[in-house]
């Protein structure tokens, strides 16, 4: 490693200007105390009779008691919605569909700030990417499959599509709304109806959403949001009125529900984990990559799937990467969600903070040298310091399994053949990114990763046109995108 | 055992000393008979395990002793497919395309071949020319697909922002196919010709029933500048084999084309343990156009999709 570098100016983080508060105010919020299940157009009491807390990570208080939905509350959603397909949503022509789609799109911008506010405070994340990342993508998901409602027949030649029926749907904390919409937009827009659970500690957008849909006058039962954990999944899984199973989450829970399926004849799609690539060459323009490094790994305090978590970077400007990239990891602002200067909110839940420290012990225990940001966190609620891992060896664990936090682990290369194997001996195959100002280089890395999304000098960007998802353990079938469609549709 | 209905070239092999004493009686020329071995890696080996069976026509009537392989034969199927998958895939679209035309060539130059086997495998003659036909004009067909269904299933995103972004397809990888019962060659065709056109390898067991035409196939293969280890073909029994093909961690995808309800459950269970794609072809008539469509080639690819920025100095840009 060259030790030539340039002196490189050390900025003095500790003193000076600091940031005065800038919170986001709650006071246009509507709330409710208690939320039912939506099943049917209608909010309905749980037969279980039992409710859980949803509360704010980032200060451990409760926002709402939310319906746990048993076996029978799913069998009733699933219901509803097959009579939804049966009677209504497969009949209507598909420009009417079209346009119920485009209805909701709207009026989710129009309640933009409202959703970003308590996507903010039921799942910790940052308000100034709710508010300028997910709700936006939300609407926009919405917007774009909206208008493939009367075009399907143009999006696979010589084939004539139909709709499968009816979806049962699972999705994350880590994007709540948007993989709600990622899930909810393609199946509408293919003319199947949808049974939809969103993740425990983030159901709140989700139950906002059923007001809106509500609202809409989309017809009762089109679309069924239903709360609970881990079992009402399971049950929504097992169900046999489902057609369709499309799951966001772990790969664990996903070879679960590949397995459960096994021999009915339910179609399933599946977005699962990731350990991203994300590698530095020495041609790269150094202050844009350790940007797209920063937010490759502590966007959304690295809730992501796709975040590049682990960093290649080659030999001859190690030394410079590692340290622009510790006094970035400085300037990082850590603390409330809610404040707008906010760079790395809460983490989700106390179960996920428990998971990260159980990592960074591991990593720690392995022999990885651990940088952690000086920020000081706040006395309540999850958080975790931003953190770096050096000296880390392929076969850490650190560097092999999914930390699904704000943690990054860095390792070497010196050509571009052992950073091709190397970044993808890997049972996952999500995402990846490479910097580099050498186009053919780009094209050459970009082609050999194995991985279903990658992001050439730049990180962590979505768009409605764009399909995302997996090769690999890293899931099958793609969201977003003319591709997006496939997963909702027979011929 | 050889019997009038069944020319005499149709006996097992290793004929009872009688059968032999009454050719050499007539001064006939004995005929030499075929060993039908494996195909893995471009060479031809025994199953490792020693083991065989015999295939029979419907009356019961020997045809060859045919390799039972292991699940060490698949294990090293795999090998060879996993080592041949990245140099095939970088191939040119192009010239995959000439490697399957080239494969169709080879096949017409020994019909006769071909349909001598599936005779024996109780077609008849008008059956076993018409199966033989459409095998070599599937292949020309995928032949065809190599270097334009990137286009068909490809496409450039108009994002938000300000980037270049695109998708295409690229080969899922190694995949484990178990081939059709009742076609013996045209099933085996249909099934490898969308896969290899797609740039992944396969592994493919033959009809368990109708084995014959496989191995033959295998020959026709090596002889059509396919690179070793891209198409690998085993014969055996899917009640054996069908666990290991689903379970092996370094396979991708999963290919079944038998309508066997609790073979199929233990695949899909199976699958799970590396998220394998299992494509179910049951109800797919081989004989009909329906056996082919570039969405077979689809079934075995991965859709990628590439972020570039762009430098928009000064323009509008795009904002949400």
């Amino acid at each position: 490693m060259s030790k030539s570098n340039k002196e490189v100016p050390k900025l003095k983080f500790n003193q000076g200007w600091s940031y005065a508060p800038a919170p986001e105010s709650a006071s246009h919020v509507k709330l409710k105390d208690r939320y039912d299940l939506f099943i049917g157009g209608a909010f309905v009491k749980p037969t279980s009779g039992k409710y859980f807390d949803t509360i704010n990570p980032a200060n451990e208080e409760k926002l709402a008691k939310v319906a746990e939905a048993n076996t029978a509350d799913v069998d009733k959603a699933v219901k509803a919605a097959r009579t939804a397909y049966d009677k209504t949503w497969k009949k209507m022509p598909a420009k009417e569909r079209g346009k119920y789609i485009y209805r909701i799109a709207r009026m989710i911008q129009e309640r933009a700030r409202e959703l970003a506010v308590i996507e903010t405070m039921d799942g910790g994340k940052p308000i100034k990417e709710s508010r300028d990342v997910d709700i936006p993508l939300v609407a926009n998901h919405f917007f774009y499959y909206a208008g493939w409602a009367d075009k399907l027949q143009y999006a696979f030649p010589n084939r004539i599509p139909q709709p499968l029926g009816v979806a049962g749907q699972i999705i994350p904390w880590n994007f709540p709304l948007l993989m709600a919409a990622w899930k909810i937009a393609p199946a509408l827009a293919c003319g199947n109806t949808v049974v939809l659970k969103p993740a425990e500690t983030t159901p709140l957008t989700a139950l906002k959403l059923a007001e809106i849909i509500q609202e809409s006058g989309l017809p009762d039962g089109v679309v069924n949001i239903i709360t609970g954990f881990g079992d009402t999944g399971a049950a929504l899984v097992n169900h046999p009125g489902i057609d369709k199973i499309a799951f966001t989450g772990s790969t664990d829970v996903g070879k679960i529900i590949q397995k459960a399926v096994a021999g009915t004849n339910k179609k399933v799609t599946l977005e699962l984990g990731g350990k991203a690539a994300n590698i530095i060459f020495d041609d790269a323009p150094i202050d844009q990559a350790v940007e797209g490094i920063i937010n490759g790994i502590y966007f959304n305090q690295g809730h992501v799937c796709c975040a590049g978590s682990r960093l290649f970077v080659q030999e001859s400007v190690y030394e410079e990467v590692i340290q622009k990239l510790k006094d970035r990891l400085e300037t990082l602002i850590v603390g409330d969600p809610m404040d707008k200067n906010t760079d790395v909110g809460a983490i989700n839940s106390k179960q996920q903070l428990d998971n990260i420290s159980k990592y960074l012990k591991i990593g720690a225990d392995e022999g990885a040298e651990m940088y952690q940001s000086g920020c000081a966190l706040p006395g309540k609620g999850f958080f975790c310091k931003p953190t770096i891992f050096t000296n880390v060896a392929q076969s850490s664990r650190i560097a092999q399994e999914e930390i699904f936090g704000p943690v990054l682990t860095v390792q070497t290369f010196r050509t571009d053949d052992e950073v091709i194997e190397k970044a993808n001996n890997t049972p996952f195959g999500l995402s990846a990114g490479v910097w580099t100002d050498k186009g053919s280089k780009i094209f050459n890395l970009t082609t050999k990763m194995r991985a279903g999304v990658v992001w050439a000098n730049t990180y962590n960007k979505f768009d409605p046109t764009a399909p995302f998802g997996g090769y690999k353990e890293s899931g099958f079938g793609r969201e977003g995108g003319l591709h997006g469609l496939g997963a909702y549709l027979k011929w | 055992m050889a019997t009038s209905t069944i020319k005499k070239k149709t006996a097992a092999k290793a004929p009872k000393a009688t059968e032999v004493k009454s050719n050499s009686s007539t001064t006939q020329r004995l005929e030499v008979l075929k060993t039908y071995k494996l195909y893995v890696g471009g060479q031809f080996p025994r199953t490792e395990s020693g083991r065989y069976y015999l295939a029979t026509n419907k009356k019961g009537e020997q045809l060859a002793n045919i390799c039972l392989s292991s699940r060490k034969d698949f294990r090293d199927a795999v090998g060879a497919a996993r080592g041949a998958q990245k140099g095939w895939a970088s191939k040119a679209a192009n010239n995959r395309g000439q490697i399957l035309y080239r494969i169709a060539e080879m096949l017409e130059g020994r019909r006769a071949q071909f349909i001598d086997e599936l005779l024996k495998q109780d077609s008849t003659k008008a059956q076993a020319e018409a199966e033989v036909n459409t095998a070599i004009d599937r292949l020309i067909y995928y032949a065809g697909w190599c270097d334009k269904y990137q286009q068909l299933f490809s496409s450039v995103n108009p994002v938000a922002s300000s980037h270049f972004n695109f998708s295409v397809p690229e080969p899922t990888g190694v995949i484990a196919a178990i081939a059709p019962q009742n076609d013996s060659l045209l099933g085996l065709v249909s099934v490898i010709a969308p896969v290899i056109a797609g740039g992944n390898t396969i592994i493919v067991l033959a009809s368990e029933n109708k084995p014959l035409c496989s191995i033959t196939f295998a020959e026709v293969i090596n002889s059509s500048d396919v690179p070793g280890g891209v198409v690998n073909i085993l014969t055996g029994k899917p009640s054996e084999l069908a666990t290991q093909f689903a379970s092996h961690m370094d396979v991708n995808a999963i290919i079944f084309c038998e309508d066997d309800e609790l073979i199929q459950k233990d695949i899909q269970e199976k699958a799970s343990l590396n998220v394998k794609r299992v494509m179910i072809y049951k109800e797919v008539n081989w004989n009909t156009e329906q056996g082919e469509s570039p969405y077979f080639i689809l079934d075995t690819q991965e859709i990628k999709t590439t972020w570039h920025p762009i430098e928009s100095i000064g323009s509008g840009g795009g904002k949400y």
